[in-house]
């Protein structure tokens, strides 16, 4: 942004408020039809009671912070790939597997400090997500096969050995017949910190994580080489960067970042790994987070806080009304991916004239416009074609 | 030699599904759109098979009703990536993650959230006469529900839909080049936006073929990436519908055989069994993706300069 007046910086802010703002209201319009097609609630009273769930009180904040971090990490994660030109639809068993390994590690090794056990643990978690994109991008490169279905497939995967080890390895002797672990040792715990609220520290390491997210991709040489291949693969390979080792890279490092998400979510939140750890779509959430906050470091923060408070606020939801389902947040989740990806509905034509040549990519990707938010690219053809 | 029979009895059954949303898949795969959202749209489908069952008592009008439901459901697809030109692969995820919302609110909303599920009329076995009796390849091939026997005739019709008339030319084109079809004057988006459609169809048939075939109720989430595996069948059998069968075969196979083992009762744990699919697929992803016929304009949208 150097060099722009400050009325260009105006605009340029105003822009990139627009499309998540319209994306939002038009989406709660829509949720608003489902909820007057599935209760005999208003919609409105339906929604006070959701923004009260959320940003109500100290008390909703606090809960919508806690539900913000897992959720910023998967976001981080499906936006680092997405920079690099890569689609991870794998957060969710990324995820699943962090927890896992920091399960393994937090309830392994009892009477260690918790300087030693608790960055183990968070490591494990870290590696436990990164392995297991590793698997994707190393098929991707080596066998050229899309990472769509493999990292889909991989959630399952995943699932069932989660399923595995609860059931199996990691059951926890004491609660016999149980499918959950034992309870993580104290040294492998993160704690809140601000005196009465719950969030934990889980939160500052998200914080630091998504300065890491902006450190690397915009001020290291790696990140550099991401983000053109990404956006242009033929100019990346033309300038002697190798794809391959960008894209596994990349997916090592989105998978690392949701596995964290899952890691921290054992450790603060839930105490144990069981079946229901992961009964809400973290995965496929930060996708919608990672869209609406534009794929950028603040963007994420802001729409990983507004998505926690949606789904704080939905639990809250279903409990005043009694009749309007908790799910009514993941049909609104669901929209505003629609009416992200699909935002050039709302643009205003006349803004946007433009050449169409800097639409056309060589070379067989899925990912176009991985980041469109640098040129206000495909806005302007917007229903000029058929 | 019962288990044998049962053995390649079930992977029929179980392809059927996997082959007739992949059937719908092939077309608009080869117009040139990827339809990560097969899924959500199976998802619909199968619920709105068991609510129109219920309602109206035949299992028939109950897939009609799925169908309808799911075709204006795809045509949310369609819109975003064909009219608004939006990248694909986001909105068949948002899709997919509206159809896994959509349907728990509606279910829960009409059945409740943890009652028993609904007496509804699902499809039966129909065995045909004569053919069914001979040994060991009656009940193979000719014991199953109608809806198998008409996914398999479907195989040989799509073929020479796509492969020998205007149609299927059509399609195959837009999605290989887009803009040379422009000149000529084949309107692609609205090709695109009917192939959409029509595998809106099959995905419908699908979804409720699997809640009331396979088994006759609703639960949430129960598609469990048929949807996916149908999009991989897709890739695995080099999008022609014939290579399609085949590998929807492999996947019932995979199925079949994980059934099997469990009824076995072998040591190795029943999760190791449930990911036999999953790998499969996975695997037969990367045998196949070099040299494919995947069509050169996948994925991309179409902008008219």
């Amino acid at each position: 942004m150097e060099g722009l007046s400050i009325k260009q910086r105006f605009q340029e802010t105003l822009k990139s408020v627009y499309f998540p703002f319209v994306a939002i209201v038009v989406s709660l319009l829509f949720g608003s039809v489902v909820i007057l097609a599935t209760s005999s609630t208003s919609p409105l009273t339906a929604y006070g009671h959701m923004l009260k769930g959320a940003f109500g009180s100290i008390a909703a904040f606090d809960s919508t912070l806690i539900k913000a971090i897992p959720l910023i990490f998967t976001a981080l994660s499906f936006s680092l790939a997405r920079r690099s030109g890569i689609i991870n639809l794998g957060a969710e068993g990324q995820f699943m597997m962090g927890a896992l390994a920091a399960t393994a590690v937090g309830v392994a090794t009892p009477n260690l400090p918790a300087i030693i056990h608790l960055p183990a643990t968070l490591l494990a978690g870290f590696l436990g997500g990164a392995l297991f994109g590793l698997i994707t991008g190393v098929l991707k490169v080596k066998f050229g096969a899309s990472e769509l279905i493999i990292t889909i497939m991989l959630n399952y995967i995943a699932k069932e050995l989660i399923s595995y080890f609860v059931n199996g390895p990691l059951m926890d002797s004491a609660s016999s017949s149980y499918p959950q672990s034992a309870p993580m040792e104290p040294s492998a715990r993160l704690y809140k910190f601000i005196p009465g609220l719950n969030v934990h520290t889980g939160l500052l390491i998200a914080l630091a994580f998504i300065f890491l997210y902006y450190f690397f991709l915009w001020k290291t040489t790696a990140g550099f080489d991401m983000r053109v291949v990404g956006f242009n693969p033929s100019a990346g390979a033309y300038a002697g960067m190798s794809i391959g080792r960008s894209t596994i890279l990349a997916l090592f490092l989105a998978g690392g970042l949701a596995g964290l998400g899952g890691c921290i979510e054992i450790i603060a939140v839930q105490g144990r790994l069981m079946m229901t750890s992961f009964a809400v779509p973290y995965g496929f959430t930060g996708i919608a987070v990672a869209l609406l906050g534009n794929l950028n470091p603040l963007g994420v923060l802001f729409s990983g806080i507004l998505f926690g408070g949606l789904s704080a606020g939905a639990l809250r939801m279903e409990v005043m009304t009694r009749d309007v389902s908790s799910s009514v947040a993941v049909v609104i989740q669901a929209l505003i991916i629609l009416f992200i990806a699909g935002r050039q509905m709302f643009a205003f034509k006349r803004r946007y004239r433009y050449r169409p040549s800097s639409e056309k990519r060589k070379g067989k990707t899925v990912v176009d416009d991985a980041t469109e938010d640098e040129s206000p690219t495909v806005q302007a053809t917007a229903g000029e074609g058929e | 030699m019962n288990e044998v029979v049962s053995f390649f009895s079930t992977t029929i059954r179980l392809a059927a599904p996997t082959l007739l949303a992949a059937l719908g898949i092939v077309f608009s795969e080869r117009a040139g759109i990827v339809n990560i959202g097969t899924e959500g749209m199976m998802l619909v489908g199968a619920l709105a098979g068991v609510i129109g069952s219920y309602v109206t008592g035949s299992a028939w009008l109950g897939m009609l009703i799925a169908v309808f439901v799911t075709v204006l459901f795809s045509a949310i697809f369609a819109y975003f990536t064909v009219v608004v030109k939006a990248d694909q692969t986001v909105i068949g995820t948002g899709m997919n993650l509206l159809a896994s919302g959509l349907t728990i609110t509606v279910n829960r909303a009409l059945f409740g959230a943890s009652t028993s599920p609904p007496e509804i009329d699902s499809f039966g076995i129909v065995a045909i006469p004569g053919l069914s009796s001979i040994p060991i390849i009656g009940p193979i091939f000719f014991n199953h529900h109608i809806i198998v026997y008409l996914t398999f005739i479907l195989v040989p019709i799509a073929q020479f839909v796509m492969f020998r008339t205007n149609i299927g030319l059509k399609v195959r084109s837009v999605g290989e080049n887009p803009k040379a079809c422009d000149t000529v004057g084949i309107r692609v988006g609205l090709t695109r936006f009917l192939s959409i459609l029509y595998s809106g169809v099959l995905a419908g048939m699908a979804g409720s073929f699997i809640s009331m075939g396979m088994v006759s109720f609703f639960t949430e989430g129960m598609i469990a990436g048929g949807g996916f595996i149908a999009l991989a069948a897709v890739v695995f059998g080099n999008y022609t519908p014939r290579g399609v069968m085949l590998s929807s075969l492999v996947f019932g196979a995979s199925n079949s055989l994980m059934y099997r083992l469990q009824a076995l009762a072998t040591n190795i744990p029943s999760q190791f069994l449930l990911m036999i699919p999953y790998v499969i697929t996975i695997i037969s992803l990367c045998i196949v993706s070099r040299k494919s016929n995947k069509p050169l304009g996948s994925g991309k949208p179409y902008i008219k300069e």
